[in-house]
């Protein structure tokens, strides 16, 4: 297990030089005068272009560009985003924990519902539960997430003004930003609501989660019902539940005892995927939802051509992912013996 | 072994059998849900050849692909006579924008698919084929592609580049190729090690025509299924991109674009929610029933192809 860990965190440095690599080749299209932004810390220093481009060696062969550049990523300097009016290092630790607390709202439907529904239609196969399960797995996944978002939109908000766009109301937003009343913990609003005692302004943030919660939720959902399922039928076909079947186990045991644990580890290896499909589904949901988080900045600053910012929520985004992948991997060995015996 | 049971060997293992076929069809109709999907792509391949009829152009218009205006009105406007499906914000017809559509939609899809499997093929057959060194810095390129939510490369590549449709198409077959050359070099590797290949190798073929006579044939199921699924996929990520408005220009006949005019009228006006339905539910159902479409054929395809999966989802 050490062994197996440590294999793969060894491999990490090699990955983050390509991926700094490959975002720096990126950015190498844009002319030294675009690329700037992404050596200051203060928009006023921008008023010197030519010094930044001879201090920062800009017009320098590119290898030692790259090494001066990664360098300043290594230390967390990614440049100034003109978009959020911060540096990029600040924008993301203001933005991320909105992003994080949406998508770990999202999580709990998705594996909850999904694995449910899976293990069900596959008990039930070809039955009416089964049907459904099937219908809104090929549905959900055929259903992109911003015509998905946008009908939800038009329904719980246009029509029954029950879950407005946004992070939090006005007031509550006024109240929250009051250092004296309200004290950030954690900076997610519903954890930080109740460890202030303010009831009022976790429901208000649970009001403007919702839409975006469902939204990120519906394709990875689907995703993970029919993964569940299809392993589920699999797994149900083994002697082993046969025999617990034989000596006589009841029903609901042998399903949730015997099948469902072997039936996970398919889902475990997906779990990666969903990751990908959140980071992925938050750029949309967010910017739909005016929902102030990672992913509608980066989208914004891809509008308007904020280079230090695009770089950074890049990088950032994969270093979200690099860890997930990580972590579904260590999971993965801890659940199925082969793997780490391997 | 001799040249004779060495071609007898690699006779058994060619993939397109009649049986194959045989149960292709039958497949397709024994499953409703296969020949829906089947239904709904010719739909939109007639769609998509039949446009200049469907929806002719206007007379002295450059581009037909651009979306004529009917008139001038800022707001969108209800299915009337003559547009069937209302007008956009700007005025925008959305029926003509959603025939033409249509062959956006293809232009994406079928190009994007297309690099990013011819990409995937000579970098995963190289992978897989010689192993070794050169395999392990090509899967660790690979590796550095997958290290990125494949959206949200796009993003980057499109924002860097700059809008436009052609700059889309670049971003997505950059995000795509990556995975096609993970699961073909899995396949050969496979593959490679089986009888027919060694009896080709005794025959005295050389590397290249083991690769494309023997070994590829032999790996490209895998692909097929991912790349029709892929090409549902694909238009919704272009449309995504679009959406954000990184894609194609406004007024492109372009669903993503279409779905894009429509935010600003969302919530309706005037205390009806609905009053601008159309602008989000026409082009919205047509590329969730192109994305359907394609799903449902894709899981037919590997269900065919793939014997093992056969009735299990």
């Amino acid at each position: 297990m050490t062994v197996f860990i440590a294999r793969r965190l060894l491999l990490l440095p090699l990955v983050g030089i390509g991926v700094t690599l490959l975002i720096f080749s990126l950015l190498q299209l844009l002319s030294p005068e675009q690329r700037a932004a992404l050596y200051v810390t203060d928009p006023r220093q921008l008023l010197a272009l030519d010094s930044i481009i001879r201090t920062h060696g800009l017009d320098k062969p590119v290898t030692v560009q790259y090494v001066q550049w990664l360098w300043r990523v290594v230390r967390g300097d990614l440049g100034w985003s003109e978009t959020a009016k911060m540096t990029v290092a600040r924008a993301i630790t203001t933005f991320f924990p909105a992003t994080l607390e949406l998508t770990l709202y999202a999580f709990v439907p998705i594996i909850a519902l999904g694995i449910w529904l899976g293990t069900k239609s596959a008990v039930h196969k070809d039955k009416i539960i089964d049907h459904f399960s099937r219908l809104f797995a090929i549905g959900g996944q055929s259903f992109p997430t911003f015509v998905w978002g946008l009908l939800l939109l038009m329904v719980f908000y246009g029509a029954l003004r029950l879950f407005p766009p946004g992070r939090l109301s006005l007031e509550a937003n006024l109240y929250v930003l009051d250092p004296e009343m309200f004290r950030p913990y954690t900076r997610l609003l519903t954890v930080d609501a109740l460890l202030n005692g303010q009831v009022w302004i976790f429901l208000d943030a649970l009001r403007h989660l919702a839409l975006p919660v469902i939204t990120l939720s519906l394709v990875s959902c689907a995703t993970l019902v029919r993964v569940t399922r299809s392993s589920m039928l699999e797994t149900l076909r083994q002697d082993y539940v046969r025999t617990a079947r034989a000596k006589g186990l009841e029903e609901p045991k042998v399903i949730n005892k015997h099948a469902r644990k072997n039936a996970m580890i398919p889902v475990i290896t997906l779990s990666a995927l969903l990751f990908v499909g959140l980071l992925n589904g938050v750029v949309i949901t967010e910017t739909i939802y005016n929902y102030p988080g990672i992913g509608r900045w980066g989208a914004g600053a891809a509008l308007q051509l904020d280079a230090a910012a695009v770089a950074g929520f890049a990088l950032f985004s994969a270093l979200l992912l690099v860890l997930g992948n990580l972590t579904a991997d260590v999971l993965y060995a801890w659940i199925d013996p082969r793997i780490r015996l391997r | 072994m001799s040249v004779l049971a060495a071609r007898k060997v690699a006779a058994q293992t060619l993939p397109v059998t009649l049986s194959t076929w045989q149960t292709a069809v039958l497949r397709f109709r024994r499953n409703p849900l296969s020949l829906m999907g089947l239904i709904i792509i010719v739909g939109f391949i007639l769609v998509a050849l039949l446009a200049p009829v469907l929806a002719p152009p206007l007379a002295n218009t450059r581009d037909p692909y651009m979306m004529p205006h009917a008139g001038y009105s800022p707001d969108p406007q209800a299915p009337r006579p003559g547009h069937p499906f209302g007008t956009t914000e700007q005025a925008f017809d959305i029926y003509y924008g959603i025939v033409w559509g249509a062959r956006t939609a293809f232009r994406i899809g079928l190009m994007v698919v297309a690099m990013s499997v011819a990409i995937g093929i000579v970098v995963g057959g190289i992978a897989g084929f010689y192993r070794g060194k050169v395999d392990e810095v090509l899967m660790r390129i690979v590796d550095i592609f997958l290290a990125f939510p494949g959206l949200i490369l796009a993003v980057v590549v499109v924002a860097i580049l700059g809008p436009s449709l052609q700059n889309v198409l670049i971003a997505l077959a950059l995000v795509g190729w990556p995975g096609y050359a993970r699961l073909l070099r899995g396949e050969i590797l496979s593959v490679r090690e089986r009888d027919f290949v060694e009896a080709a190798r005794a025959m005295g073929a050389n590397d290249l025509k083991i690769i494309l006579r023997h070994v590829l044939p032999n790996s490209i199921y895998p692909i097929l299924v991912v790349s029709s699924l892929d090409m549902g996929s694909v238009v919704v990520a272009a449309a995504a991109l679009s959406f954000l408005g990184l894609g194609a220009p406004v007024g492109y006949a372009d669903w993503g674009q279409i779905i894009s005019l429509s935010r600003n009228w969302i919530i309706g006006s005037g205390g009806n929610a609905f009053a601008f339905w159309y602008t989000v539910v026409f082009p919205g159902a047509a590329l969730v029933f192109f994305t359907l479409g394609w799903n449902l054929l894709g899981d037919a395809f590997r269900d065919i192809l793939d014997p093992r999966l056969r009735g299990s989802t």
